[in-house]
């Protein structure tokens, strides 16, 4: 082989490989994205029965409710609306009422969110972004940020039961 | 006081860094051999003063020292020992800390380091290892003092998060952060060959064991990362595609493109531009992971103690040195000389091929990671992107690149056969196929595609160690001694060679175990103490359930026994804790391991009846994803002791090392007229002595 052909071949394989990968992207663009959607955005945009997405708000207070067979129904509000979700399934150690929570799932036709997921977290104090940002529109949001800051730090003694 | 010391210890390494950064610099421009040589007990002042510092710190920590700020919001006099100490990298500060810790030991590590570096490179590497230090100190001082004293102080802390109150967060950030922050050695060297404009195989040698152990340590810390996700978050999963994994598989993608272009480079003189460019590109997507994890702009289940103010610091650092480095390599790169360009089917076409695979499956996940980002910025749409992205777009790449690992690594250099590759991997082939077959027949009616993953893995491990047979018996050897003098021909294999062997097979291990989890069972129960529920052909019984008090925690025991046809196996635990002091509880889950195969029972809630929701894994083979992980990082250690790296500095003995290279060149590829050897054998050794003494170009 030539010099020529030597750097074509190099070029076509480079070239072949990036167009396929990029083919690829841009299928899997189309058909696994996830949208993130707030209740309020639910209420007033509407989202057809059966399209998959990311439902994020608080957990409503009293709306918990546990049935038999690991399943268990709540409402999940942000201030613009609420949206009721059922899940089976064992529900992440941080899962509780008043708090952020991210389930994935569908509506179905009478629009409950049938979820298959619900995601957990590490961190008390962690609020996932999308939740964060919706609370904020709805002048839900009363979180000062991670209470690991020197700031919020200050206040614990009166607020951290000693033992 | 000690404190305090420990805080004025960061400003003098910020100040002793800013020599460590200029003098360096200036004395390779005006070659000055002694403003060069400041740059050693510079960069170990620097690493001395931040270990201090370090070490204050975790005192202020095992003292429980509730006057610090940092101390009361993440310890608690209750905690176990281990967990203070551990703590001291479990929160935003003490981690930068650790991560600056790390980068000033590579950069000591370089100062004194023995081998064969030009003094010029040593000390352009030494004062841009420098600049990176002063970016990070600067961080550390301005926007997060983990000295910040609080007053008064509180009498009791807020505890660390229970999440990472486990063995895995003594091991796996550190690994993790010497692995990230191995790679900004490699960063500094690329930037030393643009600064002095040369760029050679030296260069490439003296990169090489740095690279290896950046990427070592980071594939340990993704193992051991992973590991604990699997045991404390109770799904039973060990990867996610969470955006702070794929900030730490990146990295990795780059650094083992980087590892083998530079071998490239070592050989046959070539790929110097990609291979800087790569150089780059490994620590800047260090540094972007540094930043997604730190700033919280991605949704993450691993994100802790998260703070978006000092993201934008780090957004900045992020900008400067990539966009620094990366106008710098556009003015320098055209001074770099080309080298040639390959027979496509060739040792170095095939590594090419690797490196093309490599980093396209690098952007995939990079797009995936940051496209959420970018479009929510453009459009404002939220989206998330997640495991089914990554899975129709990093699987169709990373496997036919594991489907052609195997030849890489028997072809041979400058220019191999078809026929020569196929007459030395048919045997590997065969047999994966045949294991194909066999577990498609062993476990017929299950999943159908698995049973092909575990034969590329079969064939992934055959492959690796097709090398060694094939060198062993290399000329048809045949007789008595046959069989000794092949394994005195394999143990006289360079251990760089045998370094590969293993991390190729640790390649083929992880994905074996990898397909397996296709076989794992779940089920989700509710029970009562007294049930028995079936899982795998094991019996778990609820023994009960009954409340425990230990150090800062409550927790809530289920007890299982694990029968196996009546016989009774094990007993195992599985936990529901609760942290007074933080008012978090976690999930333990209870593990027992058979073979390589895990039994994996965690609980729930307790359902309204009374009964409790257990979730039982059995998960086959699962060991194994993390099993070959640590080969794949045993195989970097011992391309570590390879001699190359070991002897000589330029003074090299020229004809004592040519001569053993001969020698050793000898003894394992006598009698061996055609195949790879051939190729071997007429390969440019650049690793001789000839290229150190002369510096090429």
């Amino acid at each position: 082989m030539t010099r020529k052909q030597r750097r074509l071949t190099m070029i076509g394989a480079a070239g072949v490989t990036l167009a396929l990968a990029l083919g690829l992207v841009l299928w899997a663009m189309s058909d696994t994205i996830v949208f993130f959607r707030a209740p309020s955005q639910v209420a007033s945009e509407g989202v057809e029965p059966g399209v998959r997405f990311r439902l994020g708000g608080l957990v409503e207070a009293g709306s918990v409710e546990r049935h038999g067979d690991q399943v268990t129904t709540f409402a999940v509000g942000d201030g613009g609306g609420i949206v009721p979700v059922r899940y089976q399934g064992l529900l992440p150690d941080l899962f509780r009422e008043g708090q952020g929570v991210v389930a994935e799932g569908r509506l179905d036709a009478e629009g409950l969110f049938v979820a298959d997921t619900v995601l957990a977290r590490h961190d008390e104090n962690y609020m996932p972004r999308e939740v964060a940002d919706a609370l904020k529109e709805n002048g839900l949001w009363q979180h000062d940020g991670p209470a690991v800051r020197p700031a919020a730090a200050r206040d614990l003694p009166s607020t951290t039961p000693t033992q | 006081m000690l404190i305090e010391a420990g805080h004025f210890a960061l400003a003098l390494a910020l100040g002793l860094s800013v020599v460590q950064f200029l003098v360096p610099l200036w004395g390779a421009r005006t070659n000055d051999a002694t403003l060069m040589s400041v740059g050693t007990p510079a960069a170990l002042g620097v690493f001395g003063l931040v270990l201090f510092s370090f070490g204050v710190l975790s005192w202020a920590y095992a003292t429980s020292d509730f006057s610090l700020a940092n101390v009361v919001a993440n310890s608690h006099s209750q905690k176990p020992f281990v967990y203070k100490l551990t703590g001291v990298w479990g929160n935003h500060e003490g981690s930068m800390l650790l991560w600056i810790v790390i980068l000033a030991l590579f950069g000591a590590l370089v100062a004194i380091a023995k081998n064969a570096v030009p003094p010029k490179l040593r000390a352009n590497t030494i004062a841009m290892q420098g600049l990176v230090t002063i970016a990070f100190l600067l961080f550390l001082l301005i926007t997060s003092n983990p000295f910040e004293r609080l007053s008064p102080a509180p009498f009791e802390g807020q505890d660390l998060n229970p999440f990472l109150q486990d063995p895995g967060l003594a091991i796996h950030p550190p690994l993790l952060y010497i692995g990230y922050v191995g790679f900004s050695i490699t960063f500094a060297f690329a930037m030393a060959a643009l600064i002095e404009g040369k760029i050679d195989a030296v260069w490439a040698r003296a990169v090489r064991p740095w690279t290896l152990t950046a990427w070592g340590f980071l594939t340990l810390g993704i193992a051991m990362g992973s590991y604990w996700a699997y045991y404390e978050l109770g799904w039973g999963g060990w990867w996610f595609w969470d955006p702070v994994e794929n900030a730490s598989l990146m990295p990795w993608l780059a650094g083992t493109a980087l590892i083998h272009s530079t071998v490239v480079m070592e050989r046959r003189d070539a790929l110097k531009v990609w291979t800087i460019l790569l150089a780059i590109l490994t620590f800047s997507l260090s540094l972007l992971g540094t930043f997604l994890v730190r700033s919280g702009v991605l949704t993450s289940v691993h994100a802790f103690a998260v703070d978006p103010d000092r993201g934008l610091f780090i957004l900045g650092i992020l900008v400067f040195f990539i966009g620094g480095s990366l106008a710098l390599f556009a003015w320098r790169a055209s001074m770099l000389k080309q080298g040639g360009i390959f027979a496509p089917v060739s040792r170095e076409g095939a590594l090419v091929l690797n490196n093309l695979f490599l980093s396209t499956a690098c952007a995939t996940v990079f797009i995936g990671t940051l496209y959420p980002l970018a479009l929510e910025s453009l459009t404002g749409a939220k989206i998330s992107v997640g495991a089914p992205f990554f899975n129709a777009t990093f699987l169709p790449i990373v496997i036919p690149l594991l489907m052609l690992l195997p030849f890489g690594q028997v072809i041979a250099w400058k220019r191999g056969d078809m026929a020569g590759i196929a007459s030395r991997l048919w045997v590997a082939g065969g047999l994966a196929i045949l294991a194909t077959v066999a577990v498609y027949a062993v476990t017929f009616g299950g999943p159908a595609l698995a049973p092909l993953a575990v034969g590329l893995g079969v064939f992934l491990v055959l492959g690796a160690f097709n090398e060694v047979a094939t060198r062993s018996f290399a000329g048809g050897i045949t007789g008595a001694g046959a069989l000794a003098l092949a394994a005195r021909r394999a143990l006289g294999l360079p251990r760089s060679t045998w370094g590969t062997v293993l991390a190729h097979a640790g390649v083929g291990v992880t994905v074996i175990g990898i397909a397996a989890t296709a076989w794992s069972v779940e089920r989700i129960v509710s029970m009562n103490p007294g049930d028995v529920e079936p899982i795998a052909g094991y019996e778990a019984r609820l023994e009960g359930v009954f409340p425990r008090t230990l150090h800062n925690y409550n927790e809530d025991v289920a007890r299982f026994t694990l029968t196996r046809d009546g016989e009774v196996v094990s007993q195992l635990e599985t936990m529901k804790r609760m942290y007074p002091a933080r008012g978090m509880s976690t999930t333990e889950a209870g593990l027992e391991t058979f073979g390589f195969s895990q039994v994996y029972i965690s609980f729930g809630e307790v359902q309204p009846d009374g009964s409790l929701g257990v979730r039982l894994y059995y998960k086959p083979f699962v060991l194994l994803i993390w099993i070959g992980s640590v080969i794949m990082a045993a195989g970097a250690a011992l391309s570590l002791t390879d001699r190359r790296f070991r002897v000589g500095a330029p003074v090299r003995a020229k004809g004592q090392e040519k001569g053993q290279e001969r020698g050793q060149d000898k003894g394992h590829t006598k009698g061996q007229a055609s195949g790879h050897a051939g190729g071997r054998r007429d390969e440019p050794r650049a690793a001789g002595g000839s290229a150190a003494a002369v510096p090429a170009e």
